[in-house]
């Protein structure tokens, strides 16, 4: 089968200050890998590289077999940016027309059929987000925001979810319950690649881990990970590692 | 196209809040308004068409029957003013302006790219002199506009080139872009006042009788395009609006939507300132979206609810500014302001009512 993504030795500098050094790695279908690193490490850089938002400096990248730069089945990738990033602050768009969004990947310039309302509907089903439909994205909670962000990635019957940092700002019950939707889609077959802070979520839910600062410290299998110094290593001694339990 | 639509589906009975009858009459006051403007754009494109048709068999009938209705209208309200071929061609310009201005201004500002239209306009400005300067020079007198248009689609590629340069729509190159092209236009006046001798003063502040049967008629031909493009671009735009980054990860051509865009914006500008004036112009981009995106629940309905305050803006405007024989551009805006203010106050009672509900 063919690999989701292929990095093989990328490197990416923002004019003189290299944010990714030498980088290979793949993500198979089917992976739920989680990206850790110290702040500023390159992980949502690693991440835009993956997707085509950057172009690396040397280095290729395949998405789902191909290069990057020719990749064009957007719909096949859901991307859930920093939350912090988003914008359309004040944009007053319903939680439906942001989950239909996931559609125009499809749809191009024609118009939605009923075959795409029914993909929107479903998506917000299983993110149980059907009763907020008409609301405002900008009356969510940070955790119902999240959601219509996922039922957007799942209209488009995306192949490969990329999520960064998804629930900075969400309480802790919603963060439970949104990793838990999560697992559920990885078990049905959907790639993950999740960056988040919390060291604690990623070895309970990845299946495997990449640790990155700037270089690949680790990349393996969640107990490799847990038994390796890699941590330690990438974030030196200085570093602040969040470490909370989820049972 | 996309919208509230869609209740086939069994996930839909399940919704926790249906449309309630409020929201229902909502939509149809709202339908109604919308339908009423592309009616009266329609009316007014029709004018726009008899008018330079009008020495043609069918059209000069119908064209006289509209005569004779500006006359009746003129008995009726006691008027000087429908009666005239050149009043209409203003009144044309302005209710298509009340169209496409509020129209690409609902992308524009949920982009932070308000002052886009403001530095387009200034650039455009720059056009009129130099059209100016072309028409009194050279053996050319074609239409100023023409050249305003080129060079304002010219500074929208500028702007677009400088800010994917400086990697954000920040203000600074904005700021350049506004002076800048409006250094270059007083400078192309003062060189050219003694060729020209055309009072450029019209342009800067917007005068009913600055409208040309040539401009009229490029405001028409320009609505039509700039209508178009965003009803096939709609999707797009929203959703690059919406969440850039996404858009590009589902692989639209964002590049590509963001030249559009802001070339739509210089279009509407350069048609826009002939009533509005250089220095009022922005101001129908972005005042009537700021008054409905207070009030709208979606997306969709802040683009109705834009081109419908938009649209008051204009006839209230010219309303006044008639009765009153005050310039055209500054009535608009402040009757656009009035309605924002109106619609501040609306959402703050709405508001209220709701947190003493819940």
């Amino acid at each position: 089968m063919t690999p989701v993504v292929e990095l093989d030795s990328v490197s990416f500098a923002y004019g003189d200050s290299v944010a990714v050094r030498d980088v290979s790695l793949t993500i198979e279908a089917g992976d739920f890998l989680g990206l850790v690193g110290p702040n500023g490490s390159g992980k949502t850089t690693l991440l835009h590289l993956m997707l085509g938002l950057h172009t690396p400096d040397e280095g290729t990248i395949r998405l789902f077999g191909r290069p990057v730069e020719e990749f064009d089945a957007g719909g096949r990738v859901g991307y859930v940016s920093q939350q912090a990033t988003n914008r359309g602050g004040t944009m007053p768009v319903t939680v439906r027309e942001c989950v239909t969004m996931g559609r125009f990947a499809h749809v191009g310039h024609g118009r939605l059929t009923e075959a795409d309302r029914d993909a929107v509907a479903n998506a917000m089903e299983t993110v149980g987000i059907v009763n907020l439909a008409d609301r405002l994205m900008t009356e969510l909670s940070g955790g119902q925001k999240q959601r219509a962000y996922i039922a957007r990635a799942l209209a488009s019957e995306a192949d490969l979810l990329a999520l960064d940092e998804p629930t900075v700002g969400v309480d802790a019950e919603s963060r439970d319950a949104f990793y838990a939707l999560l697992d559920g889609l990885n078990d049905e077959g959907i790639t993950i690649v999740l960056i988040e802070h919390d060291i604690g979520v990623v070895t309970d839910r990845a299946d495997h881990v990449a640790c990155i600062n700037t270089e690949l410290f680790h990349h393996g299998d969640t107990e490799s990970f847990v038994e390796s110094d890699a941590l330690e290593d990438a974030y030196g001694a200085t570093g602040q590692v969040v470490h909370h339990h989820h049972p | 196209m996309s919208g509230a639509d869609g209740a086939h589906s069994e996930s839909d009975t399940r919704v926790a809040n249906p449309a309630t009858p409020a929201r229902d009459s909502r939509h149809l006051v709202e339908l109604a308004g919308v339908g009423m403007t592309a009616l009266l754009a329609a009316v007014m494109v029709a004018f726009l068409v008899l008018y330079w048709a009008q020495d043609l068999p069918v059209a000069s009938g119908l064209y006289d029957a509209f005569r004779s209705f500006g006359r009746d209208m003129d008995a009726v309200l006691g008027t000087n003013v429908f009666q005239h071929p050149f009043m209409w061609q203003s009144i044309a310009t302005g209710v298509l302006i009340g169209v496409v201005a509020p129209l690409v201004g609902s992308f524009l500002v949920h982009r932070e790219m308000a002052l886009i239209g403001e530095t387009l306009a200034h650039t455009a400005f720059a056009g009129v002199a130099l059209g100016f300067l072309v028409n009194a020079t050279t053996a050319w007198d074609g239409p100023v506009l023409v050249v305003a248009l080129a060079v304002g689609i010219l500074g929208a590629l500028g702007v677009q080139w400088l800010t994917a340069r400086t990697n954000t729509y920040g203000d600074v190159p904005i700021a350049i872009m506004l002076s800048g092209s409006f250094a270059i236009g007083t400078l192309i006046v003062s060189y050219g006042r003694g060729l020209t001798g055309i009072n450029i003063e019209g342009y800067l502040f917007g005068n009913i009788a600055v409208v040309t049967v040539e401009g009229a008629r490029l405001m028409g031909a320009l609505s039509i395009l700039v209508v178009g493009a965003v009803a096939f671009t709609y999707k797009q735009l929203l959703f690059i609006t919406f969440d850039e980054q996404a858009a590009r990860v589902a692989q639209l051509n964002v590049t590509g939507y963001n030249t559009l865009l802001i070339v739509l914006t210089a279009v509407v500008v350069v048609g826009a300132m002939q009533v509005l004036g250089v220095i009022l112009v922005a101001a129908m981009l972005v005042v009537p979206v700021a008054a409905a995106s207070q009030v709208a629940r979606s997306f969709r309905e802040t683009t109705y609810l834009s081109v419908i305050f938009g649209q008051l803006s204009v006839i209230g405007g010219f309303a006044f500014s008639i009765s009153q024989g005050l310039p055209s551009g500054g009535s608009i805006v402040v009757v656009a302001i009035a309605i924002y203010l109106a619609a501040i106050a609306v959402s703050g009672f709405s508001v209220k009512a709701i947190s003493t509900r819940g």
